[in-house]
């Protein structure tokens, strides 16, 4: 292993490539796979598909070679490995929408695959903007209260008439000359920083507790004022936007910042009763909560109509069985939005359980990597927003996965890197580029040198 | 294509996704494993808070911001005090890290004194004492009226001049 010039600590850079190789030597595999399976042979393209490919995922990793030398070697590998089986499946899906097509005798739908190469491109140059205007995380924190401002603002921006768009029932998109934005996607990040500064600042007087109940501390009722503005906030989205899983998803990032701030158990239990009670609250005043919910509770009653989506994700789920019918070789484009909110189905039909689970598997390990980034962090502001970063893609998985398996009700969230979208890739990557940048920060030697006025110390006789 | 080439590619990309996750395993295990840098490096990094937030004193920052007292064992102490300078009365809760006073910024308790080096000294825990180690600071780290030379254990109550500051361990 490569050892730095100062200080002996193993930059690790090179584990990394060679993790980045393998990474998208199985992309091109899948894709070879996709196309040995439908079309009998590797398409004119696919070396020239390969070499950019490579060409992007090297840029990014001699980006960090010259600006994050020490930053984590796993996150870039398995998040290139995860964005590159997303692009497989969503041109697998684009083969069988054009196949249908044919059949049908209709025209055949547009390529998504061409936009989601497009935004995968512009998500790994915004990522290597990050890694290079973000030289320090801390410096984040001054903007703390201007990342509410803003995080507030694009929540709220799809209600703006005349640019905002309601796609399938929920208000979460800007469209603005032909792109649709979710907002919501930047609005996470930019809550996160906001909310590891404020706690930064307000952790002392959240630890204290006033009482305790069941052997948990309670804090003081004063205290919960920005945990209730929160609450309010999530269900007013809910109200506004009809979307569960952004209001599910800030709530809960909320809670758990609170809770690695302070430490305190008991906000914990306060959160999951909050939620507990606006779940219910949501369930009572708003149509499309029940409606999710009865979908959930008793898919079967509803096949033909609101529940088919689900019923169809779970018999893709069942027939791709322990191994999968194959790359190319299922028939993943029978669940609707297969490509976006159900590609954990199409990849559970054609991968099975061992591939939807070695995937889940490199979620955990993304994750692991930003909880140890906070551990590690040597400031309590890089704790927070790199803990809160990692909270809110592991909630957003579990939102979706647990969705779409019928574990929990569904939510509408996306598939971090892996499904069709460019407001969700290009934000995810700069959470990763975040990441990154707080793991570099935690290990790159710090001179230790004696500081110049050192010898203005004045001596004391005694 | 034939079936069975198919199928040897279908085992074979799951074969190699789960080969692809080991790895990745195998590298997380090893940095786990890894040595923590040592503690003399910790100490004098420790707790990058920008300079600004540091002016007086902070004992909850670094690592010991966390309020994780767990693995303290009893009798042991777990708080310092400042006693006497500028600084009186402020309290730095003590767990496993190692705490350095000066005038640095990084320092963990960051004392504005003339008479003070930037990295005066150093509080550590070995074998559930705490040892205080003087930095080759210009006006020395003094326990009573010694002034130390080596790494000395530092017992509960007993007053610690650096400076103009006195400190004190606590339980």
């Amino acid at each position: 292993m490569k050892r730095s010039l100062s200080g002996g600590i193993p930059t690790r850079r090179n584990t990394e490539l060679a993790l980045l190789v393998l990474a998208v030597a199985l992309g091109m595999l899948a894709y070879a796979q996709v196309s040995l399976a439908t079309d009998g042979r590797l398409p004119h393209s696919f070396w020239i598909v390969g070499a950019g490919m490579g060409l992007l995922v090297l840029i990014a990793h001699i980006t960090l070679r010259l600006r994050a030398p020490y930053a984590d070697p796993i996150l870039l590998p398995a998040v290139v490995l995860l964005n590159l089986l997303g692009l497989t499946m969503i041109h697998r899906l684009d083969i069988a929408d054009a196949q249908r097509a044919v059949r049908n005798g209709t025209k055949p739908p547009a390529l998504e695959v061409y936009a989601q190469l497009t935004w995968t491109t512009l998500a790994v140059f915004l990522f290597i903007a990050v890694v290079f205007v973000v030289r320090d995380h801390r410096r984040l924190q001054r903007f703390t209260y201007i990342s509410m401002l803003l995080g507030i603002g694009l929540l709220l921006s799809p209600l703006t008439p005349g640019i905002g768009a309601t796609i399938n029932g929920a208000t979460l998109w800007l469209r603005v000359a032909g792109f649709s934005f979710q907002p919501a996607e930047l609005a996470k990040v930019m809550l996160t920083i906001f909310f590891a500064g404020y706690l930064v600042m307000k952790r002392d007087s959240l630890a204290i507790v006033r009482a305790k109940v069941l052997g948990v501390g309670i804090p003081r009722g004063r205290d919960l004022g920005p945990l209730v503005v929160i609450w309010f906030a999530s269900l007013g989205t809910l109200f506004f936007e009809h979307d569960v899983g952004i209001a599910a998803l800030f709530f809960g990032l909320f809670v758990a910042l609170l809770y690695v701030a302070t430490e305190r158990r008991g906000w914990l239990v306060i959160g999951f009763i909050m939620f507990l009670l606006g779940g219910g609250l949501a369930y009572a005043a708003f149509g499309h909560v029940a409606v999710r919910f009865e979908i959930w509770w008793n898919p079967w009653a509803h096949q033909a109509t609101t529940g088919y989506q689900l019923v169809q994700s779970l018999f893709a789920l069942a027939s791709g069985g322990l191994t999968g019918a194959g790359l190319g070789q299922g028939y993943p484009q029978l669940v609707p939005f297969a490509k976006s909110d159900f590609i954990t189905a199409a990849i559970g039909e054609e991968l099975g359980l061992t591939g939807l689970m070695a995937i889940l598997v490199l979620y955990a390990i993304i994750v692991e990597r930003g909880l140890r980034t906070a551990i590690a962090s040597r400031d309590p502001f890089g704790t927070l927003l790199a803990a809160g970063l990692s909270f809110v893609t592991a909630l957003q998985v579990f939102l979706v996965v647990g969705g779409v398996t019928r574990l929990i009700p569904l939510t509408g969230l996306t598939t971090p890197f892996l499904a069709a979208g460019g407001s969700s890739l290009i934000v995810n990557w700069m959470i990763i580029a975040l990441l990154l940048r707080i793991s570099d920060r935690n290990r790159r030697p710090q001179d230790i040198a004696k500081t110049p006025d050192e010898s203005l110390t004045q001596v004391i006789r005694l | 294509m034939s079936e069975l080439a198919l199928t040897l590619l279908r085992f074979g990309f799951l074969a190699l996704l789960w080969i692809f996750v080991i790895f990745t395993v195998i590298v997380l295990r090893r940095d786990l494993r890894a040595p923590r840098d040592s503690s003399v490096a910790k100490a004098l990094t420790a707790p990058g808070v920008p300079p600004a937030q540091v002016s007086a004193v902070i004992g909850t920052e670094g690592r010991s911001w966390r309020r994780s007292n767990r693995k303290v064992a009893k009798g042991q102490a777990t708080k310092l005090v400042v006693v006497e300078g500028e600084l009186a009365g402020t309290v730095v809760p003590l767990d496993q890290a190692p705490v350095t006073i000066g005038r640095a910024a990084d320092a963990t308790l960051v004392l504005e004194d003339d008479y003070v080096s930037s990295r005066h000294t150093r509080l550590f825990l070995s074998d559930g004492h705490w040892l205080v180690e003087d930095l080759d600071s210009t006006n020395g780290t003094w326990i009573g009226k010694t002034r130390i030379t080596t790494a000395t254990v530092v017992p509960l109550g007993e007053q610690l001049r650096i400076g103009r500051t006195i400190i004190e361990l606590r339980k």
